[in-house]
């Protein structure tokens, strides 16, 4: 019996290093790979082409993983892109910052949209943002009139191509965020009440929490996110292009998310896991085109990595 | 012991006072404002939008949508979620096409078959690995959209069926007027409906997703009920996926994005809980041809406004939601 | 000599280094009730789940009718012939009466589909052998506990079985109710069923059993026919202490002197009312005192505790503390005002079983640890560790996963996380459910002592002597309502249950609340 006892214990150890670690084994896995044979893969040209796009995946899914952490989703912070990407050309006129800013605050209020509805009128994350999804993408091509706008403004410019010491501008954005969001996740008080929220919204509530009012803030900082990544991305392309903006980036934000050790249950939250999991699901398109494999073939492949990741991630919820 | 007195279940005060009506105004929600808005259409637009061509497009368009609710209502009801039935449906239509090579029984068979087995793999990682159906079918929905890209050679090729195949000559038939989907998609609602009101499976759909727990020391086989959910459902997409190859004759992989967060929409319009356990497939359909009435009269209006159907839509979808639960919630109580 | 219908030979369990149960026989006669009794945390519900298959002996085998078997889960144990009814309904609330008896069996018509007017009827059948005359099309959840209990018997009593095993089945019962439960047991026993009847309750060892086993630490430690042994006896052997010492300190580690205390209460709530389950409440607790709530499950003892720790809210009435009345009630304005509270259920609503040991206990009191929205590690540690030396929690290190906690060290840690918020009154209900024989002990004496050091309690308990002993005044509660007040040496187990009995015969004599005559007196 003892015996059986010692591989239990074995498995769980090694079920658990692949819960935590998973996702770096499999990134640095890629790496390796492509470092031997994938042609010009090592040049920093390069590198910094992989970070640079997956910058608005990234910044995008930083915000998801605090809102899964309380056991909610955001389905709508592609639509949040295209609304952000469309009131930049129409405020742009006022300065670039300007801009931004207008832009920025309509995450905000998007996300005190999704927010009240979860919090206050109770509604489940996944309708309430599925609505949002589906309103604000028509609202963002309301307010473009359907058409892309094309954008000469060196600061945008500058912001999406430019790099400081060496360091594209949007990777040192997602650094940054990904730094904050790390140290309010593990030092401040609203990292601990939304960890707490997500794990068992009902004992916060009995502790006092402000549970309401954290998920009202969750979903503002995943809108603002989302809203950021929106600019960077119109940055990049020097156009605002509301009609394809961020679409479909909830799933790859979602995916990076479960990758990178966050579970959808709620509880617990990996800010470096969330960005290694979109660095490696960028790596696998990367891969893939770049060894002339179908692009579909990048899809299967994402596909069977998120059934493994979290297969390998039930086991601890049932220990 | 003398007489075993009598155990009344009526003292008011040991019980939730209910008016004890049969009818529930959560659930009869969706047909009243379906009703309005028919009636309200009907006076703003008059004939471009009464007349039974415009019906009989709503009809059309709801159909597809209708066989994909009722695999949804069936799944949510049994308290789980299908994200793959969009690019099920995609997936269908393309190897409908690719299939009709080699006649009309390959050109049906080969998709539904494969569509069987991805509601398999999803029901075997939810019922028996119990991983999340949200992440499962997501992945179900990643890896069937690859497929279908992956056999449309990445779109570049796009199969066509020929227009002599009986495939393309009864899925575009018209009986009695209305098109060959909506007879189908009518059909398997009512099946679905027989199915679900009337047989032990469909009993057991509801108590699993009532309280799985409770189903399962109650001694209803849990497992095996939410693996078939999932079955049925991806098959239902299937057929969804062969009649839009049979009505445009072509199999293109980029079909159906958004259609399973249209048929989780219709569901909880009409009055399925997303928590599962309560629901009707008659409120599906109320659900399925209130959205695409909306559609439709919004496209009435003009195509400037073909954008504000989205925002309408979604905003739509989020008031409808917000009522059913207020009035769910005081019924609960 | 017949053979046992289940005999449980030395059968031993282990969880993760905890010995639930070791080498415990058991031997279930057909036609006899056998009870089964032990204190929380004995192994009475492992004992279960091994017979049913829901875990496997580490040692040890189970036979049933004389074959060893190996069921692979509750199902597999039904399809066999063993019932089981559980403490908690375990129906589907959103199903209709008729629906929950019949899930699984409806009987169908020729065409092979559900026939409803023959399952209505069958329904109504059924439930009028049992005494209840319900509309059974009507959702399970609507009714009261105790109905939805009679059900689940009436269901799991429908099968073939040849064991039954009743869970504390009369603990959301009435008396009249529990009147007809002892008719379905001797209904059973007549047909030569063998019944498992577990309980705390000793009045009912001795008014349906013939044979008991008495469980403590995962050991038998008793085993016997019922005639041959008393109550006194039976409590002693359950604690493992001896008989004159619990016949003069009583059965638990509160002690027995009572506090009566005047002045302004601390908390006060008048009038909670919230149709249909609070009528009406009012509850004072003053500093040092250790007020009582009473009745049976489903009564509105948790109710009022949520309603007065602000966690649902009220149709009417109020709460004050310290003689201030608040506007805006909530968990959050409660712990600001000194009033802390601990639920019913630890494991959905108190600890959030993921986080550790020391997030789990700052919870409450992060804003006191912040400064300009930052927690200070250094402050928190302090309170940690010092919470954890004075409730004395066991645990490896308090970054550990509360989750692999035992269950008196989780009640500890909620414990440890409203009186680090040095709470003025505290509202404890059910503190020492689930809890073993060791933490219940030093949990009833953590509250004696903080009652000494000024702190009012407000103690809610479905183990009588815990009230009985703790409490210096007893509410008992009613459907909602507060139908007697017991104060010093009135305090008694008798006092509490024939207010509640007298309170339902009362409501049974009123034409205004039932639809049926009055019965003949049942508690006879």
């Amino acid at each position: 019996m003892l015996d059986t006892l010692r591989r239990r214990r074995d498995r769980a150890d090694v079920l658990r290093f692949l819960q935590v670690g998973g996702v770096y084994v499999a990134t640095a896995l890629i790496l390796a790979f492509n470092l031997f044979f994938t042609p010009n893969f090592a040049t920093l040209a390069n590198l910094r082409l992989q970070l640079v796009q997956v910058a608005p995946v990234a910044i995008v899914a930083i915000g998801m993983a605090l809102v899964i952490a309380t056991e909610g989703i955001d389905l709508s912070v592609g639509s949040t892109m295209a609304i952000s990407a469309a009131l930049l050309p129409l405020y742009i006129g006022y300065g670039v910052w300007p801009a931004i800013a207008v832009a920025l605050v309509a995450g905000v209020a998007v996300g005190a949209v999704n927010g009240s509805l979860v919090a206050f009128a109770g509604m489940q994350p996944i309708i309430a943002t599925l609505g949002v999804l589906v309103a604000g993408r028509g609202l963002a091509l309301v307010f473009a009139n359907g058409r892309l706008t094309e954008l000469f403004d060196p600061t945008l410019d500058a912001l999406g191509n430019e790099s400081v010491l060496g360091v594209p501008i949007s990777v040192l954005l997602v650094v940054t965020v990904a730094a904050i969001a790390g140290v309010v996740v593990r030092r401040a008080a609203f990292g601990r009440q939304l960890v707490a929220v997500g794990g068992n919204r009902a004992a916060a509530n009995l502790a006092g929490l402000p549970v309401k009012r954290t998920l009202v803030a969750v979903y503002v900082v995943s809108g603002v996110l989302a809203a950021a990544a929106g600019v960077l991305s119109t940055a990049r392309q020097g156009a605002s292009d509301p009609s394809f903006v961020g679409l479909l980036i909830e799933l790859s934000a979602i995916t990076a998310v479960v990758v990178g050790g966050t579970p959808l249950s709620g509880g617990r939250v990996r800010i470096l896991g969330t960005l290694t999991g979109a660095l490696l699901m960028q790596l696998i398109t990367a891969t893939v085109i770049q060894q002339n494999l179908p692009d579909s073939t990048a899809r299967m492949i994402q596909a069977a990595i998120i059934v493994a990741a979290v297969y390998v991630q039930r086991g601890r919820s049932r220990a | 012991m003398t007489t075993t007195p009598e155990v009344v279940a009526a003292p008011a005060r040991r019980h939730l006072t209910t008016r004890g009506r049969r009818w529930r105004p959560d659930r009869a929600g969706a047909p009243i404002v379906l009703a309005l808005v028919l009636i309200g259409g009907t006076l703003v637009f008059g004939d471009s939008f009464a007349s039974a061509q415009n019906f009989g497009n709503i009809a059309l368009d709801s159909s597809y949508l209708l066989l994909i609710a009722t695999g949804m209502t069936l799944v949510i009801l049994s308290g789980g979620i299908d994200l793959s039935v969009g690019s099920l449906l995609a997936l269908a239509g393309v190897l409908t096409a690719y299939g009709a090579r080699w006649g009309s029984i390959a050109a049906v068979v080969l998709p539904l078959l494969v569509c069987a087995a991805f509601g398999l793999a999803n029901g075997l990682l939810i019922a028996r690995a119990r991983i999340a159906p949200f992440i499962v079918t997501l992945a179900a929905l990643l890896f069937a959209r690859g497929l279908a890209f992956a056999v449309a050679d990445e779109g570049n090729t796009v199969y066509i069926i020929p227009a002599d195949l009986t495939l393309t000559r009864l899925g575009q038939a018209r009986w009695l007027g209305l098109h060959a989907p909506v007879w189908l998609a009518l059909l398997a609602f009512a099946v679905g409906v027989v199915i679900l009101n009337r047989t032990r499976f469909g009993q057991a759909v509801f108590a699993v997703g009532d309280n799985q727990e409770a189903a399962e020391l109650m001694g209803l086989p849990v497992a095996r009920v939410r693996l078939l959910v999932y079955v049925a459902s991806a098959v239902l997409a299937g057929v969804a996926g062969v009649l839009v190859a049979a009505q445009t004759q072509s199999g293109l992989p980029t079909i159906g994005e958004g259609r399973e967060l249209e048929a989780i929409a219709a569901v909880v319009i009409g009055g399925t809980l997303l928590s599962g356990g309560a629901g009707s497939l008659s409120g599906t359909l109320a659900g399925v041809l209130l959205l695409k009435v909306i559609q439709n009269l919004i496209n009435q209006v003009g195509t400037l406004t073909a954008y504000y159907q989205q925002v309408v839509s979604g905003t739509f979808l989020i008031v409808v939601v917000l009522i059913q639960s207020r009035l769910a919630r005081r019924r609960l109580r | 000599m017949t053979t046992p219908a289940i005999d449980v030979r030395s059968v031993s369990k282990h969880f993760a280094g905890v010995r639930a149960l070791d080498s415990v026989s058991l031997e279930l006669n057909p036609g006899e009730v056998h009870a089964l009794v032990g204190e929380n945390g004995a192994g009475k519900s492992t004992l279960i789940k091994l017979i049913t298959g829901v875990y496997r002996p580490d040692a040890g085998e189970v036979r049933y009718l004389g074959e060893p078997v190996a069921f692979g889960g509750p199902r597999d144990a039904q399809a066999a012939g063993i019932s089981t009814i559980y403490q908690e309904v375990n129906l589907v609330p959103l199903r209709s009466v008729a629906s929950n008896l019949f899930l699984g069996r409806e009987p169908k018509n020729r065409l092979g589909l559900i026939d409803y007017r023959r399952m209505h009827r069958a329904a109504r059948e059924t439930l009028s052998r049992y005494g209840i005359s319900v509309d059974v099309r009507r959702r399970l959840g609507e009714l009261g506990l105790g109905v939805q209990q009679m059900i689940a018997v009436a269901r799991a009593l429908s099968t073939e079985a040849r064991v039954v095993i009743m869970d504390e089945p009369t603990s959301s019962l009435e008396p009249r109710e529990v009147d007809l439960l002892a008719g379905v047991v001797d209904m059973l026993r007549r047909q030569r069923v063998a019944v498992l009847y577990v309980t705390h309750k000793l009045d009912e060892v001795f008014r349906f059993c013939e044979r008991v086993t008495v469980l403590r630490d995962g050991r038998r430690a008793h085993t016997g026919a019922v005639a041959g042994t008393t109550r006194l006896r039976l409590v002693a052997t359950m604690l493992g202490r001896d008989i004159d010492d619990v016949r003069e300190h009583g059965a638990t580690t509160f002690t027995d002197e009572h506090r009566s205390v005047a002045g302004e209460p601390m908390l006060r709530a008048v009038g909670l009312s919230r149709r249909p389950q609070l009528d009406d409440v009012t509850v004072e607790v003053h500093a040092g005192e250790v007020v009582g709530l009473a009745g049976l499950l489903g009564s509105g003892r948790t109710e009022t505790a949520k309603a007065m720790f602000g966690a649902d809210p009220v149709d009417s009435g109020s709460v004050s503390v310290g003689g201030r009345t608040r506007r805006r009630w909530s968990p959050a304005v409660a712990i600001r005002n000194g009033v802390g509270m601990i639920p019913e259920d630890r494991k959905a609503e108190g600890v959030i079983a993921d986080l550790s040991v020391r997030d789990n206990i700052v919870l409450a009191a992060l804003p006191r640890l912040t400064t300009a929205g930052f927690l200070s590690e250094r402050r928190q540690s302090d309170l940690v560790d010092t919470f954890v030396r004075r409730l004395r929690i066991k645990v490896a290190n308090t970054d550990q996963k509360v989750r692999e906690l035992s269950g008196g060290n989780q009640q500890k840690v909620l414990l440890a996380r409203m009186l680090c918020l040095h709470p003025k009154v505290l509202i404890l209900d059910e503190p020492t459910r689930g809890v073993d024989v060791g933490a219940k002990s030093e949990i009833q004496s953590l509250i004696d002592e903080l009652a000494e050091q000024g702190l009012g309690v407000l103690l809610i308990s479905s183990e009588l002597e815990e009230v009985v002993e703790g409490a210096d005044r007893v509410l008992v509660l009613r459907d909602g309502a507060v139908v007697g007040t017991l104060r010093g040496d009135d305090v008694s187990e008798e006092r509490i249950m024939r207010a509640i009995a007298v309170a339902s015969d009362e409501a049974a004599a009123d034409p205004s609340t039932t639809d049926a005559p009055a019965p003949e007196d049942a508690d006879a």
